[in-house]
């Protein structure tokens, strides 16, 4: 009897041990990372791809999208996540930050204290960047106005309040491929970069598995809204007829083919996505038409 | 076929046809209908816009006037209490409405204005009409992003 105990300790011993090897947090090299050059002005433009103020800037919806003050929530079926303040105020932002700790954070979900970051952060997208690209946003985001609002803790149940779960979880679904493979043009190739490295369109428009992760088969076929109430559109599928033209024209206007107007989560995306150069909006609605057929 | 059973198909078909009429306030069906006819002609000045149809400062003038007309329409009996999308099916009119009717008002009343604005340059030439119905369709946009539901 003794010895079955015993043997049901150590295997105790093993599963909570490879759970923790397995949970752990898994940093970029930090060779590769720590002597980039940051330009701020091409940081601007992954600034509006990658869409950071839509979830980041103040809660009011007016608020100025330049200030990343936090305060937005977003209710989940695990419970509600609040975006933190990440200006570049030392105490209640990121001005702090080193640029490793910064791609760390984008890229790998994971904060300067080594603890993991919940996949509401779309590093889960990110994660296909390239680091200098990232180095550049860090870049411009040290220009933008500091804000010394506190950042608001998440309200999550159990077992999801721990956060050394998510290191099981990006075990088993965070990877960097590509959702869209095959021969591509190179604007189909510039659009899947822009859709799937930095706007994350489908972390919205893909359904997701129990677990909250994507189901890729389902790429961008519409989704319950993972925050509110409605549904989010299906961008591919047979019920999505738009043209490439009217992609863009959407990007650029937030008007759509029908000229009903843009409004909702949405509404922030357009905002972010007309500032940048039509090439990389037509790029994105290639990649879109790509992605449905 | 009796007239009672002829009577009965034809509700259970109604019942099948529009499911959610039965919560449907009438309001909600009109003021639905409001929109459908903005777009109608917002539609003809975006195409416009967007170089979808070649300018035609006629056509253009026409969808101009009948926007400003219809943004002219008195909204005092289109939004009910409780014809938000909490209490009843078929709106994407989020409660909010209800909660800020000020602002909700004053955001109508830019559209109103912009309209205006609109109908004056709609007829002078493409770049002007162009110019006008930008932020026109902000105004649109404001509200919708403030009080309109995603779409399920």
């Amino acid at each position: 009897m003794r010895r079955v105990l015993l043997g049901f300790a150590a295997l105790g011993v093993i599963v909570a041990g490879t759970a923790w090897a397995l949970s752990a947090p898994r940093p970029l090299d930090d060779a590769t990372i720590a002597t980039l050059q940051g330009d701020a002005d091409a940081g601007q433009t992954i600034f509006l791809a990658a869409g950071c103020s839509s979830c980041h800037r103040g809660e009011a919806r007016d608020s100025d999208p330049l200030i990343l003050s936090g305060g937005r929530s977003f209710a989940s079926d695990f419970g509600t996540f609040r975006a933190p303040n990440i200006s570049p105020d030392p105490d209640h932002g990121i001005g702090t930050w080193s640029q490793s700790e910064f791609i760390n954070a984008v890229m790998r979900g994971i904060s300067p204290q080594g603890a993991h970051y919940y996949p509401a952060f779309p590093y889960t997208s990110y994660i296909r960047a390239d680091p200098q690209d990232i180095a550049d946003l860090y870049a411009y985001m040290m220009t933008l106005p500091s804000d010394a609002t506190p950042s608001q803790p998440h309200d999550l149940g159990f077992p999801f309040n721990i956060r050394r779960t998510v290191g099981l979880w990006k075990t088993l679904f965070l990877n960097d491929d590509w959702a869209v493979t095959g021969d591509l043009t190179p604007e189909e190739t510039r659009g899947r970069y822009l859709s799937e490295a930095l706007a994350h369109c489908a972390e919205c428009h893909t359904p997701r598995n129990a677990l909250g992760a994507l189901d890729t088969a389902q790429w961008h076929m519409g989704a319950p809204n993972p925050s509110g109430t409605g549904r989010i559109p299906a961008i591919a599928g047979p019920g999505f007829d738009w043209t490439e033209f009217d992609v863009s024209a959407y990007l650029s206007s937030g008007l759509t083919p029908q000229f009903d107007v843009v409004g909702g989560s949405m509404a922030d995306v357009v905002g972010n996505l007309r500032q940048l150069d039509k090439a990389d909006l037509d790029a994105i609605a290639a990649y879109i038409l790509r992605a449905a057929r | 076929m009796s007239f009672k059973r002829l009577i009965g198909t034809l509700a259970l078909g109604a019942v099948i046809a529009f499911p959610a009429m039965a919560d449907n306030d009438p309001a909600v069906e009109t003021r639905q209908g409001q929109f459908k006819l903005f777009i109608h002609n917002f539609g003809v000045l975006g195409s416009m816009a967007q170089g979808r149809i070649d300018y035609d400062a006629g056509m253009a003038q026409t969808a101009a006037d009948n926007l400003f007309h219809l943004t002219r329409h008195d909204q005092s009996r289109l939004w009910p209490e409780g014809t938000d999308s909490m209490s009843i099916d078929g709106t994407r009119a989020k409660p909010e409405i209800w909660d800020n009717l000020d602002d909700f008002v004053s955001k109508f009343g830019a559209l109103q204005d912009a309209a205006e604005a609109l109908q004056g340059a709609a007829g002078n030439g493409l770049e002007a009409m162009q110019a006008a119905f930008g932020p026109t369709a902000g105004t649109c946009q404001a509200c919708h992003q403030a009080y309109r539901e995603e779409a399920s």
